[in-house]
């Protein structure tokens, strides 16, 4: 099977998923979707860290540029009047590509430890600055008024549902594109980067600058999950900028992998599944639940949940497919 | 026929070491030049400066009479020099296709080939011709770092002369190889070599081999070119056989002169 049927199945079983995770909007209870709905925007947002990871580096700021999607929101609802959803998560990702721009300037000069400290330096800044702004509600933030779905404006139920449904198009959307995207000469090339940075130099092309789109991109999507999720929960505050925050994201890459855009997806799921009865279970110990489930993960399945995918595509067959969804 | 390539008093200390004296070197199309000399005499130095990976100290190179000092390695490879490596760099993750395909894409350069799927049918095959031509097929859908040093060698200087290049520049392609290997190994580069009418210069240790395949050999010793010219007159060098060979060599391994 060549590459663009390959692509248009994948995007075929991906149109399918949404639409079975559309329809379920009616018929799930309200806390499933709702977990649904944050856990699709958080897998955007571990989507920035992914891209980055097949490049080689380890963001641990990633939080930055949920934070900004979130503010962005917020603040475009809040200060400039903006009642539409859709302005408004364009707002915020407006705001993070433009910062992204700044800082990659700065970033992409460094490689391992020091770019993952840095973009940690980064989202701490940003950490600082809100818990001291106190017309932002400093530490404890603010709230989000829900918003209009151009120029509708739902009620109760409907408006959680609405939200979930404009995840689901979106998160589809994103793993749509984003596929193509790893799958072009571009996201192939950031692997190769990843493997030799001075062959890639010796191949005619300039990895800082390659790196630095790279890294654009995986701002904007995860300002895009921000914005999700402030829409979502009605709220933001400093802690979406948190450390603790960007782990996590990193946490979910590990646990979905890096193999296929869909993997943070799995992962993001997963994640909140597990995270979810780890509290209603043991709501003092609920972290050492998933400090277990790390160590397991990076002892018995180090390219993450994802491998469990490909590995059965291998055995079905040594097919291309199968060997590009490894790589 | 004209200088392709040309270096005017280019020099390069490192501290207090002398890595590149006041080389002065013309190089015309269609040349094949080979590098000897012991380690540390500068042959990889003279390499790496002529293709932008090193700065110079001093001097200026010139390559189709344009200078390329301050240029990055991949203005230089965009201008039609490229090279290959003593230790071959691969993608080793990759598969050794992969590793023509990404090649290929960046030589495509780059927009808008990289919008499109690096994988396309029309790729693969361009692809898998260069891979033929250098023997390597059957390493094709190998991961990079599991085939052996022969063929990396091979997928390495294939993945130079993906982009056309006028010149290309071999830094010991057959270091690493087991001396049974060499000669094939350096058949199948020249064939390939020859086919595109690249011109080339490589450096290599092993005279038989040096003498076998150029038209001219440059002799460094610590930082200096001692003695450049006709194979026959460079390896007759008493200089050359006290200071790079260390031994006397006989030119009766030549062969007839050409």
């Amino acid at each position: 099977m060549n590459i663009t049927n390959r692509l248009k199945s994948t995007e075929v079983t991906v149109s399918a998923l949404a639409a079975l995770l559309a329809a379920g909007a009616f018929l799930m209870p309200a806390w499933l979707s709702f977990l649904l709905t944050l856990a699709l925007a958080k897998a955007l947002v571990v989507l920035g860290v992914v891209l980055q990871m097949r490049a080689g580096l380890v963001s641990f700021g990633q939080a930055l540029f949920y934070c900004i999607g979130g503010y962005g929101v917020g603040l475009g609802a809040q200060s400039l009047g903006i009642a539409d959803a859709f302005a408004l998560l364009a707002l915020g990702t407006a705001a993070a590509v433009l910062l992204a721009l700044i800082c990659g300037f700065l970033l992409t000069r460094y490689r391992e430890i020091f770019f993952a400290m840095l973009t940690l330096a980064l989202s701490m800044i940003l950490y600082g600055v809100l818990v001291k702004s106190s017309a932002l509600g400093s530490t404890d933030g603010f709230n989000v008024a829900p918003p209009s779905f151009l120029g509708w404006v739902p009620e109760g139920d409907a408006r959680k549902q609405a939200v979930y449904l404009l995840t689901v198009v979106i998160a589809a959307a994103a793993v749509i594109g984003f596929n193509r995207y790893l799958k072009s000469g571009l996201g192939r090339v950031m692997e190769a980067i990843r493997e030799n940075e001075i062959r890639v130099d010796y191949l005619g092309l300039s990895p800082r600058r390659l790196l630095f789109a790279n890294y654009v991109f995986a701002a904007a999507i995860s300002a895009l999950g921000g914005g999700l999720t402030a829409i979502a929960s009605g709220h933001i505050d400093p802690d979406m900028a948190f450390w603790a925050t960007s782990g996590e994201f990193v946490f979910i890459a590990i646990l979905g992998g890096t193999g296929h855009v869909a993997a943070p997806f799995i992962g993001a799921i997963v994640f909140s599944v597990i995270r979810t009865f780890a509290i209603q279970e043991a709501p003092h110990t609920w972290q050492m639940a998933l400090g277990l489930v790390l160590i397991a993960l990076i002892l018995f399945l180090p390219k993450g949940l994802w491998s469990l995918v490909s590995r059965k595509h291998t055995k079905a067959g040594n097919t291309p497919a199968a060997k590009e969804a490894t790589a | 026929m004209s200088t392709i390539l040309e270096t005017r008093g280019l020099t390069r200390t490192f501290g207090a070491v002398v890595a590149a004296k006041d080389l002065n070197v013309r190089i015309d199309h269609g040349e094949i030049v080979g590098v000897i000399g012991s380690n540390g005499a500068g042959k990889t130095t003279f390499i790496n400066m002529v293709t932008g990976y090193l700065p110079p100290s001093g001097g200026d190179i010139l390559f189709d009479s344009r200078s390329v000092l301050g240029l990055a390695p991949r203005e230089i490879t965009r201008r039609g020099m490229a090279r290959s490596f003593q230790v071959a760099q691969l993608f080793p993750q990759l598969t050794v296709i992969e590793n023509a395909l990404i090649s290929l894409v960046a030589a495509e350069g780059p927009w808008p080939s990289f919008l499109r799927p690096l994988d396309t049918p029309e790729r693969r095959a361009h692809a898998e011709a260069i891979l033929e031509d250098f023997g390597v097929t059957p390493y094709r859908d190998a991961v990079t770092s599991t085939v052996p040093q022969g063929a990396r060698k091979l997928v390495d200087i294939a993945m130079a002369l993906v982009s056309n290049p006028r010149m290309l520049l071999l830094d010991e392609p057959t270091s690493g190889v087991s001396v049974e290997e060499k000669c094939p190994l350096m058949d199948t580069v020249m064939a390939v070599v020859r086919k595109h009418g690249v011109t080339v210069l490589f450096v290599e240790h092993d005279m038989e081999i040096v003498a076998r395949y150029v038209t001219r050999i440059m002799a460094f010793y610590s930082g200096e070119i001692i003695a450049d010219g006709s194979p026959r007159s460079v390896l007759g060098d008493a200089k050359v056989q006290e200071l790079v060979i260390g031994h006397h060599f006989d030119l009766d391994l030549l062969g007839e002169p050409a």
